[in-house]
């Protein structure tokens, strides 16, 4: 049954990847100066060679061929080469990647860290007042833009992970504390608190065996919100990482470079909550 | 109603109807410049102070309102009708259409959001005319912002698939679409009413993060992204405390329309 899980991840995770790929080939090979190539206008290349280069081009132009093409090279590590910064896309996701990867990951730990102790605390001392605070609070969060976030960062000289946490803590919260409450209101919480239990007890034995495979699916999802987080995030604070390449290249019109970015984040997001949901079906059949 | 859904219902008409009477609460327009004026405080005349070069802030920030306002429901209202048709005819179809329109769907979906609008953005030409890239920014919230709502309506369209309503249609030989179009459709309004209005704050915020980022509506025309960028230039946050006010009546209008969207959160879905 697990084997089936993974299976099924897997082969979902393999055709996003070349569906994507081919879409991607597609929008890359259909943008307008796609045709055109800077190297034909160099003044120094005799005829054959212009000729040489227009040949090239043209083998490109049945999309189908320059996918299968593109897929060949991928499969070599070749990604293509950014047309504004002139590198290979493979160097610059290389460099850049485990700087967005620290952010993502430190912006996770701090917020599912803040997001359990309030709604944990939240569940447990049931003031109506803390609620409230804790719930306008993240409620005005909600209502910022990521980049304004960012922006405050940079104002307050803050760590980009901390607007990244930001962005994520106050969905992560509501979940949590949703999850919790509804938990906790169940008849057997109900009657283990009747008959004394302590809390930390309830919690390890009774609550957490319940919530973890849904707490695990959100986990997934904050993953995609949190590398969606990372473009105004490094853009705007100037942390060379993935999400401020993304920007410049869309801000150059970059497709080569832009399409293989949104492949690699798509396949991380898929990974994420693919491997959420293969641990969320380990705990489940383990409690069963 | 209750008090507070009845309270943001009032803010949201008095924020609207302040930025409809933009061209008579500020006449000058958004794009006058008073050069000898340029980067000046609140005043009198300019009661927000003017931008940096000169612009009147209060008449921006109502022209603003009213470009986010009128033109967020406008791309909510596209990408319902998308979702209505793409996800409620694929769940009243069922089996490989279901799974078809699905499979596209959760493409879609593991796209993070920004990445999938930066992406398509930078497709079209970034150096157009400010009222298309109004359009543009809209239309393309309206066209990629359908997929979550389509796969709640899909569910929803197939729990009708085999009532018996639909079953006593089909017998009595109504076609096909219009069984979905006159027996189906009206049946998934609750759903359609919820997902309109939680699609209206998330696209304001898509587009003050796509403004922020360069990649929103062009200059001179006012919307909130562009609007707080304005804020990329404080050196501290008491500097100036009037150019916080996009961003108050950002949290105001968002906080409206999720107290609206509580009351719609409760329909049957």
């Amino acid at each position: 049954m697990l084997g089936r899980t993974i299976l099924r991840h897997g082969l979902a995770i393999l055709v996003t990847a070349l569906i994507g790929g081919f879409l991607s080939a597609t929008l890359v090979r259909l943008a307008p100066g796609f045709d055109t190539d800077e190297a034909q206008l160099d003044s120094r290349l005799n005829g054959a060679s212009i000729e040489a280069l227009r040949q090239t081009r043209i083998q490109q132009n049945n999309i189908f061929r320059f996918y299968f093409h593109s897929l060949d090279r991928a499969l070599h590590g070749d990604l293509g080469t950014s047309l504004s910064l002139q590198q290979p896309v493979s160097r610059l996701l290389g460099d850049r990647g485990p700087l967005t990867l620290k952010l993502v990951g430190i912006g996770l730990l701090l917020s599912w860290t803040a997001a359990l102790a309030l709604a944990l605390s939240a569940a447990s001392v049931q003031v109506a007042a803390y609620d409230i605070a804790v719930t306008i609070v993240t409620g005005t969060l909600l209502c910022l833009p990521a980049a304004v976030l960012a922006l405050f960062s940079v104002l307050w000289n803050a760590p980009g992970a901390i607007a990244i946490a930001l962005v994520i803590f106050p969905r992560d919260f509501r979940y949590t504390r949703n999850l919790l409450a509804k938990a906790y209101s169940a008849p057997h919480i109900v009657t283990a608190r009747a008959k004394g239990l302590g809390e930390l007890r309830i919690l390890v034995w009774h609550v957490i065996p319940v919530l973890g495979p849904q707490l695990l699916a959100v986990a997934g999802v904050s993953v995609s919100l949190a590398l969606g987080a990372t473009i105004p995030v490094e853009a705007l604070c100037g942390l060379a990482g993935v999400g401020q390449l993304a920007w410049q290249a869309a801000l150059a019109r970059d497709l080569p470079l832009l399409v293989n970015i949104t492949i690699l984040v798509t396949l991380l997001t898929l990974l994420a909550n693919s491997t959420a949901d293969v641990i969320g079906h380990m705990l489940r059949g383990h409690a069963a | 109603m209750n008090f507070w859904r009845r309270l943001a219902f009032l803010v949201l008409l008095l924020v609207l109807g302040m930025s409809l009477a933009a061209n008579w609460l500020a006449p000058a327009g958004y794009r006058t410049q008073y050069r000898e004026a340029a980067g000046a405080p609140p005043s009198r005349q300019h009661w927000l102070g003017t931008d940096e070069i000169g612009r009147d802030r209060l008449a921006r920030v109502l022209y603003g309102t009213r470009i986010s306002l009128l033109l967020a429901p406008a791309a909510a209202l596209l990408s319902t009708f998308m979702a209505a048709f793409i996800g409620g005819l694929a769940g009243y179809l069922g089996g490989i259409w279901a799974r078809g329109a699905m499979a596209i769907t959760d493409l879609f979906l593991s796209l993070p959001w920004l990445f999938l609008l930066i992406t398509v953005r930078a497709l079209l030409p970034l150096n157009v005319s400010p009222l298309i890239s109004v359009l543009v920014t809209f239309l393309l919230l309206g066209l990629l912002g359908w997929t979550s709502a389509a796969r709640v309506l899909s569910a929803s369209a197939g729990s009708f698939r085999d009532s018996d309503f639909v079953r006593q249609a089909r017998a009595s030989g109504i076609p096909g679409f219009r069984l979905f179009w006159i027996h189906v459709l009206p049946n998934l309004k609750p759903v359609l009413y919820a997902q309109f209005w939680i699609s209206i704050p998330v696209f304001i915020l898509s587009e003050a993060n796509l403004g922020i980022l360069g990649l929103g509506v062009a200059e001179p025309m006012p919307s909130w992204g562009s609007l707080l960028r304005e804020l990329e230039g404080l050196v501290s946050v008491g500097e100036e405390p009037w150019k916080f006010v996009p961003l108050i009546l950002l949290i105001i209008v968002v906080t409206s329309f999720q107290l609206l969207l509580s009351k719609e959160e409760g329909l049957p879905v």
